[in-house]
């Protein structure tokens, strides 16, 4: 909980969930990011995916690295810790902390140059261990806070707010994570909240790595004509792909849409995702036919958005390391000291 | 020339690695051990997989002394590389054997050391089928020829080599043979046994043979380390295979047979201390291990745990620098650059364990400290202790210890509290209350590397910062208050040498030791000497340092790094304190402290 509280007033009609908890409860400390940041819709976003799944605030953990994207988890759910580490080094954190406690739900907040430059190696690695945690990119493809340079996603030909062009290819942190074996992975815009909802409840149900890319305009310096991030752009290229519904296991399905045309997955939890496929050719579940795909629209100026990839039954770090469902930081003491008469029966091979 | 030499003595082989030879050694040195001789291992090895030369010295003391001696009386000299240099490294009277199915006499030629010829290649190749065999044989039958030459009991090898391979005893069959044919080449050659030789001792029992970095993998164990996360490096490796090895023997959960401890090999060394703080913010005692350049890539992660006040445990095998170095030799050369790792007014709390014994208790010591004070702290250990064969007592367990889990709050105080802020100074000792995530909402705060106040939050504010870093400063203070107490040796029996003193960190230990033993018995001096055992100095240290002339620093690194951190820290006249250096890479020897603290007394006295 951030010192800085901002005042908290509760309208007597606001709806609760299913912990009687308000959305006014996922709330945290003050945005201190520039006005109509990107950033700041996709934290409302999160407040209110928490708040329907009916998560408690404290058995969330929240990480991050550093930059704007970064400073975000101290705006949202104030009820749980938060971690704001080093640049680029956020996935050692959060992998550190789900070894030490399974039980909790972590979110990693991050940024295009905080996973794509500094930090491409850690958030590589922690795909490949399948860390159960939701990963955001909030992307905007410049650094805001030290004011304008390019981030490693900007696009080729992307100009800069003086107008200089970017002239590297950039990084796509959606098909990286799909070649990568990234378990769920999917892009949003931080413009499309209510696609945006679904998403993020998806992920954090998802058993293993949730990697949501969302596209998120720095008003600042990234939102001139030129830019490929910016708001008017991604809005006139953005492709909706895979609209993606999220069901509690206790909910019924209502189908709103044709059948043929919906795609049900089950979660390792009983509850459901629901795909919605804006274009019929495309197989949420077909790493191969994902990246193809993603790879003609991005060809053609396209910013493919949606729940583009998800691997249900896959294993996470633990089931791989065979660990104990008990959290490791709360197993007692007598269950981890091997005792004396052991201590002899080892040096005993010494002699 | 030849003198005798009962029990007394040094045999260093020369082999080439990737031959088979460290079993054979290991076998030799067990093997006298096993008589009730004191008896220790060095290895000095390339950093390689196969082809380079490569040492084993054991080191035979009736008296116990463990450390190097820096002499040899017997080479067994397998590798015709090396030949010349490992000639000049006989004492005089010594003996050098060498495998004579090539002759050598020009090479081999010393008229104050006695050559043995052996045709151990012509007697494998003779008696073994397999090209593997042929080449492994031969370290077992040189161990066959100084069974005889050094009046080895035949029972004692014949029980290794049956533990050895208990499962396969067709390979203890083969091993027997080879160690016969050297004992009846060097019976029927030479006159056996030599006058260097070996005879029974009940000095021994009670005692194990073991190295630091088993010790300290075992000892976290005990500590109740449930996490690490490592990245593949020399010296400290082992550190964590021990650690791993023996979870998996004694971490098998009884009621779910799941793992109670995470093994997580990560992708670098940035990535392994960073799991370390996660898992250490999270509540669990998580712990990584590594050597110098592996600590300099550490650094950031570490500035943050001491700025946002996490809890971590780092073991530093420490290994030859600058640089990469040499990664197979050793040296204390990362002292200073541990005490203050990372950018900024960063302060480390330092462990110095001195052999592997204090690599167990230290693990324990670590990770309360650490709890305690909220903090990382930095065992620093090294290649001598961490891979080399120590005869160490029996390691004892207080069955009734329970770690020290340090200020945490636990749901019920939390709800019973209006507020919590982390950073408060609540009970004086400059040492705040934490929370773990998921316990309770109250507790919840924000862990962060930038300016924070003392509530936790955000700051940029002058004084606010001021009133944290003040704190952590005086944190400091509490910490010298709590770390092991330095060991003081003084010998009362004779009159002491008031002037000079002796002052020293981790494995220079024995050397000192036995130097001190030895300028006694020679009427040298009694010199008064104190081990560091942690830094931030405890109180007792300037005590001690106060009451002699000069001191004098023994410690193995160029730049007299203890010397230095002992100056800035407790500001001492750097005039009272004289560096004696060892940092050639391999352990220090008592020969080296002998003639250097002499050395320096004669400079004193007649100054």
């Amino acid at each position: 909980m951030s010192f800085l509280k901002k005042p908290k007033i509760s309208h007597p009609g606001l709806p609760t969930n299913d912990i009687g908890l308000t959305v006014r409860d996922y709330e945290g400390a003050m945005s201190t990011l520039c006005a109509g940041c990107g950033h700041d819709s996709i934290s409302s976003a999160i407040m209110q995916a928490y708040f329907e799944l009916s998560v408690e605030p404290h058995r969330v953990a929240k990480v991050s690295g550093i930059g704007c994207s970064s400073k975000t988890p101290t705006y949202f759910l104030g009820g749980a810790h938060g971690f704001n580490s080093v640049h680029g080094r956020m996935p050692s954190i959060a992998t550190g902390a789900n070894a030490a406690n399974r039980e909790l739900n972590y979110i990693g907040v991050s940024g295009d140059g905080d996973s794509l430059s500094i930090g491409l190696g850690q958030f590589g690695h922690a795909i490949r261990r399948n860390i159960n945690m939701m990963y955001l990119i909030e992307n905007n493809g410049v650094y805001g806070l030290t004011k304008g340079q390019f981030s490693a996603s900007a696009d080729r030909g992307s100009t800069a707010k003086k107008g200089e062009a970017n002239p590297y290819s950039p990084i796509d942190p959606v098909l990286l994570a799909i070649s990568l074996g990234c378990t769920f992975v999917g892009r949003g815009f931080s413009g499309d909240k209510e696609h945006l909802v679904p998403m993020l409840k998806s992920a954090i149900r998802h058993n293993g790595f949730a990697l949501l890319d969302i596209i998120s305009p720095c008003v600042t310096f990234n939102d001139h004509e030129g830019s490929t991030k910016s708001y008017a752009h991604t809005r006139a290229n953005l492709r909706e792909t895979v609209y993606a519904d999220f069901t509690e296991h206790h909910e019924e399905i209502v189908a709103q849409v044709e059948p043929g045309e919906y795609k049900n997955i089950m979660m390792h939890d009983g509850s459901r995702v629901g795909f919605k496929r804006v274009d019929e050719s495309y197989d949420p579940t077909n790493r191969i036919s994902a990246i193809s795909y993603i790879e003609e629209h991005r060809a053609k100026g396209e910013v493919v958005t949606g729940l583009l990839y998800l691997e249900e039954g896959s294993s996470e770090m633990h089931s791989v390391l065979g660990s104990n469902k008990q959290a490791m930081a709360t197993l007692p003491y007598s269950k981890l000291n091997p005792g004396t008469e052991t201590l002899a029966r080892i040096q005993k091979r010494w002699r | 020339m030849t003198t005798t030499k009962l029990n007394d003595f040094v045999i260093k082989l020369a082999n080439v690695n990737g031959t088979g030879s460290a079993s054979a050694n290991g076998m030799l040195m067990k093997s006298i051990f096993r008589m009730g001789i004191p008896v220790t291992g060095k290895n000095f090895f390339p950093s390689n997989i196969q082809g380079l030369p490569t040492w084993y010295e054991i080191r035979v003391s009736k008296d116990g002394y463990l450390c190097r001696s820096g002499k040899v009386d017997f080479m067994v000299a397998m590798n015709a590389e090396t030949y010349n240099a490992d000639l000049a490294e006989v004492d005089p009277g010594g003996y050098l054997m060498y495998d004579s199915t090539w002759p050598r006499k020009d090479m081999l030629e010393r008229s104050d050391v006695t050559v043995l010829g052996i045709p151990l290649s012509a007697m494998c190749n003779e008696a073994f089928e397999s090209a593997r065999a042929k080449v492994l044989m031969k370290n077992v039958a040189y161990v066959g020829a100084l069974v005889a030459l050094l009046d080895i009991d035949m029972a004692v090898i014949e029980n290794l080599l049956k533990e050895t391979f208990a499962a396969k005893p067709h390979l203890a069959d083969a091993n027997m043979q080879a160690i016969k044919m050297g004992f009846d080449y060097a019976t029927e050659h030479f006159e056996c046994p030599l006058p260097l030789k070996l005879s029974p001792l009940d000095s021994t029992s009670g005692h194990v043979i073991v190295d630091g970095n088993t010790t300290a993998g075992l000892g976290a164990v005990y500590a109740g380390a449930t996490v690490t996360s490592w990245y593949p490096i020399t010296p400290s490796t082992s550190l964590i295979d021990a650690f791993s090895l023996f979870c998996q023997q004694l971490r098998k959960d009884p009621e779910t047979d799941e793992n109670n401890y995470c093994v997580i090999q990560a992708e670098d060394e940035l990535s392994a201390i960073g799991m370390v703080l996660g898992a250490n913010w999270n509540g669990a005692r998580a712990f990584t291990a590594t050597s110098g350049p592996g600590l300099s890539l550490m650094s950031e992660f570490l500035g943050l745990a001491y700025y946002a006040e996490i809890p971590a445990v780092l073991y530093d095998v420490q290994r030859v620098s600058p640089s990469t170095g040499m990664p197979t030799r050793t040296q204390q050369c990362d002292i200073v650059s541990a005490a203050y790792a990372s950018h900024g007014d960063t302060k480390h709390v330092l462990l110095f364990p001195s052999d592997p014994t204090d690599c167990f208790h230290m693990s324990q010591i670590a990770f309360d400290l650490a709890e305690r004070l909220q903090t990382p702290v930095i065992v620093l250990t090294d290649l001598d202790i961490g891979m080399n064969d120590w005869m160490i007592p029996e390691i004892e367990w207080d069955n009734t210890y329970q770690p020290d889990r340090g200020k945490v709050y636990d749901a019920q105080q939390l709800k019973d509290m209006d507020a919590f802020y982390r950073y408060l100074d609540v009970d004086g000792d400059a040492i705040p209350w934490r929370t773990l995530p998921g316990v309770d909402p109250k507790g919840a705060y924000f862990v962060r590397g930038s300016g924070h106040n003392k509530f936790g939050g955000y700051t940029e504010k002058s004084d606010e910062y001021k009133d944290v870093v003040d704190r952590l400063r005086r944190k400091f203070d509490t910490a010298a208050t709590l770390v092991p107490a330095p060991i003081l040796n003084i010998d009362e029996s004779k009159p002491r040498e008031k002037s000079y003193a002796l002052l020293s960190i981790g494995s220079c230990d024995g050397a000192i030791r036995e130097a001190r033993d030895r300028m006694q018995q020679d009427g040298h001096g009694n010199l008064d000497y104190m081990r560091v055992q942690a830094f931030p100095f405890h109180k007792d240290v300037a005590d001690f340092i106060e009451q002699y002339d000069q001191v004098f620093v023994i410690e193995q690194n160029r730049d007299a790094q203890l010397r230095q951190l002992l100056t800035v820290e407790l500001e001492i006249d750097p005039s009272c304190l004289i560096p004696l250096l060892s940092y050639d890479g391999m352990p220090v020897s008592s020969n080296f402290i002998v003639e250097g603290v002499s050395k320096l007394m004669k400079k004193g006295h007649a100054a």
